[in-house]
């Protein structure tokens, strides 16, 4: 289908962007890569007034090294996090994601902080966020504030970003010394929406865990971040009899959804086999 | 800001000035403004890859794409490449493989695959499935033009 009719307005600077939302309201949409916007306006499941298109805005794009951690520019393009050196080097959790974002077309036009700001619970990056404990740059009329992953995401599309505030970037910690990271989904064909998925990261003493985390997504409203879980692997080293016990305490932690795809109990099995096909691997088993 | 957008682009290494809806896409806006019908037009959501098209260099969906946001843009669609003989050896190979049956998809995949061929020349089959996978093909089962992409690379211009 078409889209219904709506105005066009290119933001030239941050500020023009964010005048333009204060001016439309709840009329006004943020158009960044639109790989997700462009295929619900064509099915007219939403039709804005106005589409604000922040793609000429100087300085939105592009990936920074800031002593600690990289900065990744909301407008920068998912084919340009997949052959960055930067990310390949201080971010391989997020290496490892980007080509499972749909396809190569797609890719080179949906961009990093769209995918974010959206917070589609089936994605990758709100996950890898969590999983790296990111922090998000949001941009409003007032200034700038920065929200850490765990109070961002708020439930099914929903994030800590208010109306008329626009996601800039988002930091992530490079990793460290001793650290590891892993991610996997599980999906009927490449590209597609994943009926589950891991992001994980850890710190090793030789083959012992420590400090992992695991975030699950498509698992809930929202990426899953599941603590308890994780706590059963820190001070242990990898082993069947772990594989069996995570996979009981995750059936436990996760309440997932059902949906054409998969019914909850069939996505609890498969979060256990992910965390099997993950961790292990990460632990060197 | 207006329900209209004055655009100028370049397409197929010529400029070109029009006034569009600001809700037409890219690829509509090839189609039926400029008559270049052979970017085609599938799912409308971004699925199935007919309509892919390359705009500064890079593949994109011509479905999620607006017209008004190609502004300034270099646009090349399979009328161009083809002209260009760009893709000959590419084109060369489908023939030869019958890597086609009803050809809707055609377009997109080869312009899909001639990014692969530039970023990724040494892409081993499942690489060039992964690819691809961007691309509906409903006749093919996709064996043929796996092989045909591996013929016009071993080929390459000499054919």
């Amino acid at each position: 289908m078409k889209p219904a009719p709506f105005a066009y307005a290119k933001a030239s600077t941050l500020e023009d962007a964010l005048s333009l939302l204060a001016e439309h309201g709840d009329d006004a949409r943020i158009l960044a890569g639109g790989q997700s916007l462009m295929a619900t306006l064509n099915m007219r499941l939403s039709a804005p007034q106005v589409l604000v298109d922040i793609n000429r805005i100087d300085g939105l794009a592009g990936i920074n090294d800031t002593g600690d951690a990289l900065r990744i520019g909301a407008m920068t393009r998912h084919s340009d996090v997949e052959t960055s050196d930067l990310i390949a080097q201080h971010a391989p959790l997020i290496a490892a994601a980007v080509d499972h974002i749909a396809h190569p077309a797609i890719r080179n036009r949906g961009t990093f902080g769209g995918s974010i700001a959206f917070a589609d619970p089936a994605a990758e990056l709100p996950a890898c966020a969590m999983a790296l404990d990111a922090t998000m740059h949001i941009a409003g009329l007032n200034g700038e504030r920065d929200v850490p992953a765990a109070d961002f995401f708020e439930g099914l599309y929903e994030t800590a970003i208010q109306p008329g505030e626009i996601l800039t970037g988002v930091s992530i910690p490079k990793i460290a010394d001793g650290w590891k990271s892993g991610f996997m989904e599980l999906a009927r064909r490449r590209g597609d929406y994943a009926i589950i998925g891991i992001a994980a990261q850890a710190k090793f003493d030789g083959s012992t865990f420590g400090d992992a985390r695991l975030v699950y997504f498509n698992a809930g409203d929202r990426p899953v971040s599941t603590p308890q879980t994780a706590a059963l692997l820190n001070g242990q080293g990898w082993s069947d009899d772990m594989a069996e016990k995570l996979a009981a305490s995750l059936k436990r932690e996760l309440d997932p959804p059902d949906d054409l795809n998969a019914d909850g109990p069939m996505r609890k099995h498969l979060a256990g086999v992910l965390a099997k096909r993950v961790l292990g691997p990460m632990a060197g088993a | 800001m207006d329900m209209y957008s004055d655009i100028t682009l370049t397409v197929n290494g010529e400029s070109v000035t029009r006034c569009v809806e600001s809700r037409t896409n890219l690829v509509d806006f090839l189609r039926y403004e400029l008559g270049l019908t052979g970017s085609h037009v599938g799912c409308e959501h971004g699925v199935c890859g007919a309509c892919t098209i390359r705009m500064d260099g890079r593949i994109v969906r011509g479905c999620l794409t607006l017209a008004a946001q190609a502004e300034g843009a270099e646009v090349w669609t399979i009328e161009g490449v083809s002209e260009t003989n760009e893709i000959r050896p590419l084109q060369k190979a489908f023939v030869e493989r019958n890597a086609l049956q009803c050809g809707f998809c055609t377009p997109g995949m080869l312009l899909t695959i001639a990014e692969l061929m530039e970023r990724k020349p040494d892409a081993s089959r499942e690489e060039i499935r992964e690819f691809i996978s961007g691309n509906f093909c409903r006749c093919t089962g996709y064996q043929a033009i796996v092989d045909a992409v591996e013929i016009a690379r071993e080929k390459g211009a000499n054919s």
